[in-house]
């Protein structure tokens, strides 16, 4: 199969969206002229023109409000975020007007719009630019958020996510643009991944490492360490947080008994507390020892070269975890 | 003082129209007093913000719609929502938490909404609605729509900073939007001249090169005459325009507001209810004209309390919301019956 960039796949999701549907546009700062802050709308500007793609000011509340009106009347934006670090600016729209507008009006109104761009650590810029707020939106009923690992989940889920009719929060990473995997070629159909569906990255026995995002990558590092110490793991992809696929986390914890969750959001009331409390009301008596995590170390994310990635889940700590299970 | 009954958007006016315009008023003010009675009598919970006083922008912006033109607000939202075509009984029932309430009981006082009527809210957070409105705009832009967005918020909204994003970005992209400011006086409880470094809200599109306008809100012909000269410019140069409608309120902000008579004088609500009341304004205004009698105004009068009464008894015979509509109404998909894995929306205990 053919191998193109995550940044490429992401770019490939919204260039056939903007294609298959005239509702469909894109905005943001820089993601047109400048060709996006990170290149992921590189040239679509140039292909799709004015009307389709659209520099904004930056007025993070002013542009994904605006999303939200036009889409109340049927168009399907696509907001880039910079960074999901600057939803605190626009908070109150993605909160109280994306996310419950249908609740308030009864099942009145859709809100169909798309929020994205990268939610990560490890790239020394500080607290302010660092934010991984996946468990802050998952924690809205009414919103949907997805965190893509993989150069394919990032084009199947962002064009799952355009065709939905709730808004959906896609958590990239900065980290992973660079990244090549396999996507199938668009002349072999159009490729969705339905949001709410669990990926099973790596099959195993002993233990399940359950991750989403770029924890994924780690996770799988790690495993490959613990194989060699003879420890079998599953690597189990999220890919959504909310709608959460609970039957695959259950599934695979009943077949290894143990689970170690690996989380690049804070532990603090973070998606991996989640999980942990679905593990115990769920799969209590099928475990063989207490749920463990590794999450970014609980304080801001701080700015040293020198010590930023060992605040980030490292394959270390999560071979340290494992082994405090056998 | 303009003769603003001669206005080329006012001259024409039937006497069907004018009558009606006095029918909507009369149907609000009719409605906030029940509201008010069964908010009194523990009926209604959280808060109530009463439209009384403010009856003549609804209205008079409401009677220059067209089939293209949309309309959002905030939180004091019964107003509009009647002068759109909501009906009593669903609003009402919507203020007594019911099932057959607007929002089956699911949005409050603060939070109607009928898409159908192209009334999109009913927002509860200060200035919120207000890039949401830009939106629509937007999309009537984008969709080659002829047809323009009515944008209303209060006087404490132009102090929010997303107002102020949402004013730059409706300049910069010429998006077909009328902001309208009903400017009561009062934000909750602090002045104008408390809260604002420049009273002169309709100045603050200077700082976007908006143009702009200050009204007065007492005179339905007067609203109309300036909102519809914003429409225009909106619809045939999609330029956006900032109004401001001197207004006032004759309750607090909200009913729970108990101090409304000691951050304003007794006597200061009393010269507006005698000299602006926007009904009075507006019977006095069509008695002059010779063509409607205080006959005609009274029956009318007569059916909006008799309406009100039906839609109270309809709202308190209405059923609750069950227990499990609690649920419904979050995401659209489960709504449809086809999650992908629907039971793992929820964290359902």
């Amino acid at each position: 199969m053919r191998k193109i960039t995550y940044r490429e796949a992401l770019r490939e999701a919204m260039d056939e969206e903007l294609a298959r549907d005239e509702s469909v546009y894109l905005l943001g700062e820089e993601v047109a002229e400048y060709n996006g802050a990170y290149k992921v709308t590189e040239g679509l500007w140039k292909k799709w023109g004015d009307k389709r793609v659209i520099d904004t000011p930056i007025s993070e509340a002013g542009f994904i409000g605006m999303a939200i009106g036009s889409s109340m009347l049927g168009l399907r934006p696509v907001c880039e975020l910079m960074f999901w670090s600057f939803h605190s600016v626009a908070y109150d729209q993605l909160v109280n007007n994306a996310g419950y507008v249908r609740y308030m009006s009864g099942g009145l109104i859709n809100c169909p719009i798309v929020v994205r761009g990268p939610a990560n650590g490890g790239t020394n810029v500080g607290a302010t630019h660092s934010h991984c707020p996946e468990a802050i939106f998952a924690n809205i009923p009414g919103l949907k958020v997805v965190v893509p690992a993989t150069a394919a989940d990032a084009k199947g889920l962002l064009k799952a996510a355009i065709r939905d009719n709730d808004p959906v929060y896609v958590m990239e990473n900065t980290l992973l643009y660079g990244i090549e995997g396999e996507v199938p070629d668009p002349e072999d159909g159009d490729f969705i991944i339905p949001i709410g569906v669990a990926d099973i990255k790596k099959l195993g026995s002993d233990v399940s490492l359950i991750a989403h995002g770029r924890s994924v990558l780690t996770a799988l590092e790690a495993a490959e360490e613990l194989a060699k110490q003879g420890i079998n793991a599953e690597v189990l992809d999220l890919r959504s947080i909310r709608p959460l696929d609970e039957e695959a986390i259950l599934r695979s914890v009943r077949k290894t008994h143990r689970a170690v969750l690996v989380d690049e959001s804070k532990p603090f009331a973070g998606v991996s507390a989640q999980i942990a409390t679905l593990i115990q009301e769920e799969a209590f008596d099928d475990l063989d020892g207490p749920v463990k995590r590794v999450c970014s170390l609980d304080a801001p994310a701080i700015y040293s070269p020198f010590v930023e990635d060992e605040q980030l889940p490292t394959a270390g700590r999560i071979i340290e975890q494992v082994r405090k299970l056998f | 003082m303009d003769d603003y009954s001669k206005h080329p958007i006012n001259k024409d006016l039937s006497k069907k129209d004018k009558l009606f315009i006095y029918e909507q008023m009369c149907q609000i003010r009719r409605f906030e007093q029940a509201s008010l009675k069964l908010y009194n009598q523990g009926e209604i919970g959280g808060f109530l913000h009463l439209y009384i006083g403010q009856e003549a922008v609804a209205v008079g912006c409401v009677s220059l719609c067209g089939d293209d033109d949309h309309l959002i607000t905030a939180y004091r939202d019964h107003g509009h929502a009647l002068a759109v075509g909501m009906t009593s009984n669903e609003c009402m029932a919507e203020l007594l938490g019911k099932a057959t309430g607007c929002s089956k009981g699911k949005g409050g006082s603060m939070h109607f909404f009928a898409p159908d009527k192209n009334y999109w809210g009913g927002h509860g957070i200060v200035a919120g609605q207000t890039p949401l409105g830009l939106g629509l705009g937007f999309a009537l832009k984008y969709q080659e729509k002829d047809g323009c967005a009515l944008v209303f918020l209060g006087d404490g909204a132009t102090n929010q900073g997303v107002f102020h994003e949402t004013l730059n970005i409706a300049a910069l992209f010429d998006i077909p939007v009328v902001f309208v400011i009903e400017n009561n006086g009062y934000s909750m409880g602090t002045s104008l001249e408390r809260s604002s470094a420049m009273v002169d809200l309709e100045k603050r599109a200077d700082a976007y090169g908006m143009a702009s306008q200050s009204l007065k809100g007492d005179n339905v012909y007067e609203v109309r005459a300036g909102v519809d000269a914003a429409m225009q410019r909106a619809k045939k140069e999609h330029k956006p325009t900032l109004l401001e409608i001197q207004t006032y309120r004759y309750y607090g902000h909200s009913i729970a507001d108990a101090n409304h008579k000691k951050y304003r004088s007794p006597e200061e609500i009393e010269q507006y209810k005698a000299n602006h009341d926007p009904l009075r304004v507006w019977s006095n205004q069509l008695l002059s004209e010779g063509e409607i009698t205080q006959e005609e105004l009274d029956a009318i009068d007569k059916r909006m309390k008799d309406e009100m009464i039906a839609a109270v008894k309809f709202a308190k015979s209405s059923p609750a919301p069950t227990i499990d509509s609690i649920y419904e109404d979050v995401y659209s998909e489960i709504d449809e019956g086809n999650p992908v894995r629907g039971s793992h929306f929820f964290n359902i205990n």
